[in-house]
This record gives structure tokens, sequence and C-alpha cells, in this order.
């Protein structure tokens, strides 16, 4: 199937004076077909890079990532991304906003617009097909950016810290969306946040990524992703195993965060 | 209509005038109610404060309007139509004494024989300190200072009352007189007697004010004017008797020929010395020459005695006091209703100097607009903006290429041994393309402000047309930026007018040049805002795009085009405004059509009520650029600055 591996990744970036920096170094991982990840780490470890690489949008400087049988080499159909700011196109309505991937494929036929409605109707904004989508709230804009990249049916999804501008009630409801859609689609989805609440959450497994160089620091796998497809994710985060989890992970990015600072 | 409005015109300003002063004090006095309403405390907060309200937009309107039928005389004209005409012959009279009043401390500080003794002193000073430097002898300086010390004697001569010829008195006394009983004339109700038939005639068929422009019809045409024009011709005649008056009593001129003849003794006696250096030879030829001066204008016999003039400034004030007081209500209405500037009479006309000149009065300037609206009549042979019947064959040849005939198999017929030429194909087509065939008319815009137009829309049009893919490619790619920005940036920062004389030179001074300035304008300013917008794109929406398959060509036109669009549109608007500006100048500068050349011709023959109609027309044109522009914006990028 489309599994995502990655083989020795690295990436080297040159800044000034002739120094480098080791943005990620010889990462290897295997996210199986339908897996939801979470990415966590603190700033400067690389999530984005590997995010941007994955997606393609850079090219590694070593090593190689594979979706199914095929090495990524650019950006493609089959990746779908979701930005922490919608990156909608304000001058096109929510429909044509959602509708944009198949287009570019070429042409707009009347099936086209029931599989819109039917997008429209998942993220829980039917209705809203022809507003402009400057007008809306920002979870309102997300929802949008999910169905847009949900529509284009990728194997795999792509979200740089997707509820990362949102407050915190709609970024519950959010999570759940997340859930959902992954439960509901059975897409590879891979998230990189900031919020360790969120990293457990949405992850099926998790990677704590750490800085210089930019490595996979641990790795857990997690029940709580499943638990919230039926269960109401604020009662999961107050279970004792989710805080206890919490805990380790704060005091290791803490740390983390101190052999930095002590570093500079 | 319009003949009758120019007829009826004085009523009418004068009905608006009132009118305007009422609306003022309406929307004041309404403004002011709405504005008790309002919570004190909420004045600063109160969110409507930035909404203005339609009653000061009155206010300010009318307020303008008032202020232009104020300062040009328009409600003076509407209200007392006859008053330029009576000014013109009170100004008549006043400049009738001029000669005299020159003479007199009146209207300057000093006594005209105060200033010339005071002025011919100085040179003399200044002549014996010269002395100096001339490398005179002893002797011959003493003899130079001499000179100069009976100069100043001579001087004194002619102001000492002692030696006034007893003819010269009386002739003072003469003037005085005349003045006097002049001024008794003036407050002479029955003066100068019933006005003659000739005067009457002429006063019937005299010309309304502003019927000629700025020239004030000249003959007097009421009571008031027959007495001042009949005063104005006999001080003519008493100042022609005045100016003829010398100083020329016996002593002074003895006194002037003692000098004289000094003077030259001595000039010879200089030149004779050799041996002297070029410098000094000038210098000395210098020294003879102000002293020479200075006796001519001494023997002028300007300067008298300094009471001599006493009797006839006394008489002089007296006529002016009574030309006053017999001007009656007339020098409260110029006071009051034609301010920043007065009615001038010159030799053989009267005209408007002021505000009253070169701000036309807005019911003429509302005719003249009429009159060159009209396009049978126009200007410079154009009209404003009109139509014209045109072959449509014209605009067949206009859009399309004449190249195409010669992709037309063949050559082209020749004429045969009897002269005929038989068509072919190919010349069929070469007919069709270059409009040579018989068409219907169509009408087409024409006129002055129909070519400006078309000039800006077509400038416009190329630079955007060119300018905004040039801009966005320079805001993606490295290349283009590096290889087109120096150029552009070495072009743009010259003023377009720096441009215009090598454009008009190479394009021609039509169509072509002045199309091809604005296009250089309008191309600079697109190329810059487009590049600006691709700049500014938002680096997730290209990937987001990227990543839902978007390829490079869809992702220019479908995410970075729209993109752009608010800073395009802009700089469409910043680019209308400088190429108006830099079209206008061209127009001025050459060419035979459009706004600009309206003016200029205007501008040359001072022409106030045209220039500002041109000036309306620009203001007016440019107003509705912006709306339009305005309108354009709030339609298709509604989401500017909310992305």
């Amino acid at each position: 199937m489309s599994d995502l591996v990655a083989k020795d990744l690295s990436m080297v970036f040159d800044v000034g004076s002739g120094g480098q920096v080791h943005a990620l170094k010889n990462i290897n991982f295997t996210l199986k077909n339908g897996e939801l990840l979470s990415v966590l780490g603190p700033s400067g470890c690389g999530k984005t890079t590997l995010l941007n690489i994955i997606a393609g949008f850079n090219r590694p400087t070593g090593g190689a990532v594979y979706l199914g049988d095929e090495e990524i080499e650019g950006p493609g159909v089959n990746r779908g991304m979701v930005f922490q700011q919608g990156a909608l196109f304000e001058w096109l309505t929510v429909s044509e906003n959602i509708s944009f991937g198949l287009r570019m494929k070429g042409g707009t036929s009347k099936g086209s617009q029931k599989r819109v409605d039917e997008w429209l109707d998942i993220v829980g904004l039917s209705g809203f097909g022809n507003v402009p989508t400057y007008q809306l709230s920002g979870g309102m804009q997300q929802r949008i950016a999910l169905a847009r990249c949900l529509i284009n049916d990728p194997d795999l999804i792509l979200m740089d810290e997707p509820l990362g501008a949102l407050d915190a009630l709609t970024r519950e409801k959010m999570q759940a969306l997340v859930l959902k859609i992954w439960k509901e689609t059975g897409t590879t989805i891979m998230i990189i946040t900031h919020s360790v609440e969120e990293a457990l959450l949405l992850g099926e497994r998790l990677f704590v990524m750490a800085p210089r160089p930019g490595r996979i620091h641990k790795e857990y796998n997690l029940p709580f992703a499943e638990m919230g497809v039926t269960q109401d994710t604020r009662d999961i985060k107050n279970t004792p195993e989710f805080i206890q989890t919490r805990e380790e992970i704060l005091t290791m990015i803490w740390d983390m965060e101190e052999e930095i600072m002590g570093q500079t | 209509m319009l003949d009758f409005l120019f007829t009826y015109r004085g009523p009418i300003v004068g009905t608006l005038f009132l009118a305007l002063i009422a609306t003022i004090v309406w929307a004041v006095l309404y403004g002011r109610k709405l504005m008790r309403t309002e919570k004190s405390d909420a004045v600063f907060g109160n969110p409507e404060r930035a909404l203005g309200g339609w009653h000061w937009v009155i206010t300010g309107v009318s307020f303008i309007l008032l202020l232009w039928f104020y300062f040009s005389w328009d409600a003076a004209r509407a209200f007392r139509p006859v008053a330029a005409n009576e000014f013109c012959q009170v100004d008549k009279l006043s400049s009738a004494g001029n000669p005299i009043r020159s003479v007199l401390p009146l209207e300057k500080s000093f006594l005209k024989g105060t200033s010339l003794l005071v002025r011919e002193n100085r040179q003399l000073s200044d002549l014996a300190d010269d002395l100096e430097r001339l490398g005179f002898s002893d002797t011959e300086k003493a003899e130079a200072k001499e000179i100069v010390s009976l100069m100043r004697l001579a001087i004194v001569g002619a102001t000492s009352p002692q030696y006034l010829d007893a003819s010269t008195q009386t002739r003072f006394v003469d003037i005085e007189s005349r003045i006097t009983a002049l001024t008794a004339k003036l407050a002479n109700e029955g003066y100068p007697g019933a006005p003659t038939a000739a005067q009457e005639e002429a006063a019937a068929n005299i010309a309304r004010w502003g019927d000629s422009g700025n020239e004030i019809p000249y003959a007097p045409a009421t009571p008031l004017g027959y007495k001042f024009a009949a005063a104005a011709v006999e001080m003519k005649a008493i100042s022609k008797d005045f100016i003829k008056i010398k100083n020329t009593n016996e002593h002074f001129l003895g006194q002037v020929d003692e000098l004289k003849s000094q003077i030259a003794a001595f000039d010879t006696k200089a030149k004779a010395a050799t041996g002297l250096d070029e410098l000094l030879v000038e210098n000395r030829a210098d020294f003879f020459k102000g002293l020479t001066h200075v006796l001519r204008r001494v023997d002028d016999g300007n300067i008298f005695p300094p009471d001599a003039l006493n009797g006839i400034q006394t008489a002089l004030v007296a006529l002016d006091g009574e030309q006053k007081s017999q001007q009656g209500g007339l020098k409260y209405f110029g006071a009051l209703m034609m301010p920043g500037g007065e009615i001038r009479a010159g030799s053989n006309s009267c005209s408007e100097q002021g505000s009253g000149r070169w701000l036309p009065k807005p019911s003429d300037t509302l005719r003249t607009f009429v009159r060159i609206s009209n396009p049978e009549i126009g200007y410079k042979g154009n009209p404003l903006l009109w139509y014209k019947m045109k072959p449509f064959g014209e605009m067949v040849d206009l859009v399309v290429p004449d190249f195409i005939s010669s992709f037309v198999p063949g050559d082209f017929p020749r004429h045969d041994e009897n002269g005929v030429v038989t068509p072919n194909l190919k010349s069929k087509v070469h007919d069709f393309v270059t409009g040579n065939f018989v068409s219907f008319k169509v009408p087409m815009p024409a006129g002055h402000v129909w070519d400006s137009l078309i000039r800006v829309v077509a400038g416009l049009f190329f630079g955007i047309l060119l300018g905004v893919p040039l801009g966005l490619f320079m805001g993606l790619s490295r290349f283009s930026k590096g290889f087109f920005d120096p150029i552009i940036e070495l072009y743009r920062p010259v003023p377009p007018l720096a441009w215009a004389p090598l454009i008009l030179t190479i394009f021609g001074i039509q169509d072509d040049g002045k199309i091809f300035l604005l296009f250089m304008v309008a191309f600079a300013i697109m190329v810059v805002s487009a590049r600006t917008g691709a700049t500014g794109t938002n680096l997730s929406k290209i990937h987001a795009a990227h990543s839902l398959g978007a390829s490079k060509g869809q992702i220019l036109r479908k995410v970075i085009l729209p993109n752009s669009l608010p800073e395009i549109l802009t700089g469409i608007r910043i680019a209308i405004g400088v190429c108006w500006g830099t079209l206008v100048a061209a127009e001025m500068l050459a060419g035979t059509t459009g706004i600009g050349f309206v003016e200029n011709v205007a501008r040359k023959q001072s022409d106030y009520e045209i220039i500002w109609t041109t000036i309306i027309i620009l203001g007016l044109l440019g107003l509705l650029f912006d709306l339009m522009m305005r309108w354009v914006i709030d339609k298709t990028i509604p989401w500017r600055g909310k992305g």
C-alpha cells in the first residue's frame, strides 16, 4: 500500500560565513497507510522542514522519502497540505476554494459540484457555499482548508500547526473534526503541533523531535486518538493515563529547551 | 434659453447669491441643532463624527460658490450693473489729476522737490568722495570742489522763495483757483448740464458690463458718470498746464550758465593732461558725466521752494474730498461688493484689475462653457466633446493589420495597355484591410476632451497590458528582476515631462508621441505595483495551490494575479492621475488638440474664462475617473485588507 517511508533523511542548511546547520539528521521511520502521526518538539527542531520535504517543497540533502513505491521529488496531488493560516484564496467563494483542486485538474462537472456539497456537509459548512471566505471566522476558514485538500482524495494529509491560530473552544471542536475525518476517510495524516495535549490526542503515533541536529528523540504509540473517535475529547484529557504521558513529554521538552538555552 | 439667461443674468445671479447666503445660514443652523442633540462627552468618541453630513456638504459648496460670486464681482454686477461704468468715470477724474498728485506728498511720503533735492545732494557727495582717487593735483581738486559746492548753491537757489519768479507764482495761483473752481462745479447739482444728444445716444447704445471680456464700457451713461467725465476733461487740461510750469528764476538760470562754463573749462583742462593710464582716463570721464547729469536734472527746474505748492495741494485735497462725497453710495458699494481690486481708466478704455480680472464671473464662465460646448463653435476648429460620422472602412483600417494582404498568393495587378486595372483577390483583400471600400458611416466621438481622454486611455491600456505581466515576472523570477530592474529604475525617476521633448520628436507631436509618453508613465507604475503585488504573495498560498495540483501557469493566473489585484488596481489609480497631469502638460508643450492645448491657447490670450473652464473640466474628469476606480476597486477586490 502507500506507506510513507523516510530513509536516512538529512537536511543541511548553509548559513552565513560558511557555517552549516543540521536541520535534520538521519531520520528513519515508516508511517503505515491510515495511521495518524503527530510530531512535537521545541522550536528549531526541524518539524516544519520535515513536513516541507514530505510535501515536496524542499529536496533533502541526504536520503529520500517514499510514498508507496515512488520517491517524493516535488509537490503532488497525492499529498494534501493544511497550513496554520488557512492560505485560502480570498478572491474565491467557499465552494470555489474547495473545488480549486478539481478545477486545476480540468473542468467542473455536475459530479464535482455534488462532491463540493458533500464536503461542505462533512466539515459543517453547508449553506456557506457562496459566501466569500474573508467573511468567515478562523475556525470556519480551517474547515474550508481541510475540505479543500480532502476533496482531492490524497493518500496523505500534512498539517502544519493547523489549529495554532484558533481559540481554545474552536480548537477542541476542530480536533474532534480531524479525528472524525481520519476515521471516516481512513487517510494517513501527519500533524505538526506545538501543543502537547493536541499531539497526544491527535496521534496514534507521536514523534518527539529534538534539535541540533534535528532528530526523532522518542516515539510513542498512543490509544487516545482511537478513544477520541467515540468518546468526548475532554473526558479523555482528564484520564490519569493522559495526564501522566502529558507530564512526561512536557518535562522532556522542558529539558530540551533548558539545554538549548544553556548552549547559547 | 442661453440668450434668456444671458439677458437676465443680473436678477438670476442676484437671486442665486441671496439664496446661497440663505442656504449657508440654514445649513449652519441645522447643523448646530443636530450638534446640540449629541452628548457633549461623546463628541470625539462619536463614530458619526467621521460621516460628515450632507448639510455640511451643502454649506461647503455654497461657501465656495459664494466666494466665487463675490470675488469675481458677479454679485456686484448683479446688484448694480452700472457700478463699473461709474467707477470708470470716477477713475478718469482721479487719473486726470495724477500728474499734479505725483508732485505733492499726497500718495507718496515726500514732496517730489524734496526727493529730488536729497538725491542730487547724495550724488554730489559721492562725486566729491570720488575726487580723491582720480589723480588730480591739489589745485585741480580745489577747483572741482568749488564746482560741486556751486552746484549745491544752485539747488538752494531753486528752493529759495526769494528768487522765485513772480510769473511762476501767478501761474501756481491760477492752477489753484482753477482746481477750486472745479471743486465748486463738482458740488453743483446742475453741473455739467443736460447731456448732449450725442452723449445720450452713446449712453443708449452702450454695452453692458462684461459683454466684452474684462473691458468696461468707456463712455459715461449716468448723471454721476456725466459729472465725473466732464470734470475729468477739465482736470486733464489743468494738469497739462501744471506740468509746463518750471522753476526758471533769473538768479537760478545765471548760476546754471556759470556752472556749465566752469565744468566745460575743467573738463578741457583735465583732458589735456597726458601720460595717464586708461583706467584713470575712464574714471575722469565718468566723473564729468556724473557732474553733467546732475546739472541737467537740476536744470529741469522741477525743484520749487518748499511752500510754493501748498495752495495747489490744499485745493487738490479739497477736490478729492468733494469727489469722494459726490460718489455717494457708489464708494460704499465698491468697498463692500468689489473686493480685491479696482476699476482702472486708461486713455481709451476701462478695465477690471485684481480678482475681478483673473477670477471670471460664474455667469460668464458658464456662458463661455456652454458656447464652446456647442459642437458647431467649439474651440480652435474642434468641439469639446461631440461625435463625427466616420466611414466604417476607417475603423477596419485601424483594427485590421495591413500586412494581411501580403499573405494572399499571387501578385498585385498591373495596369494594362489601355490603362485599366483589373482587380484580383490580392488587391481586393488589400482594399479591404486598408479601408479603401465604400462603407456606411458610423458615429465616432470627437473633440478636445475626447482626444485627451483617448490618449490617456490608450497610454494606460498599453501600460497595463505590458507592465502587469512584466511586473509579475519580476516579482517571481530572479532573472527578470535583475535583467529589467536597471532599465526601469533608471527611466522611472525621470520626470515624464523631461522625456517629452525627446519622445515628441521621435514619435511626433500628435497622438503617437503623447500616447507613448503616457505609456512610459503608466508602464513604470504598473511594473512596480504588479511586482510589489507578486512579491507580496503569501508563500503558503502558492504552496497550497501547488499541492492542490496547479501547474506553474495556473498558479500565476489563478493565485498570484488575483492576489496582486489590490496593488495593481491601486497602481492603475495612481497611473490615471499621473497620466492626466503629464498629458495636459504635454499638450501645452505641443499639439493642436486636447484640453491642455485649449488651456495653453487661452493662457496666451489671457482668456481667463476659458482657463477656468478647462480647469473645471479637468477637475470633473479627474473626479469621475477616481470615482470610477473606487467603484471598480470596491467591486473587484472587496477582500482587500481582510485576507
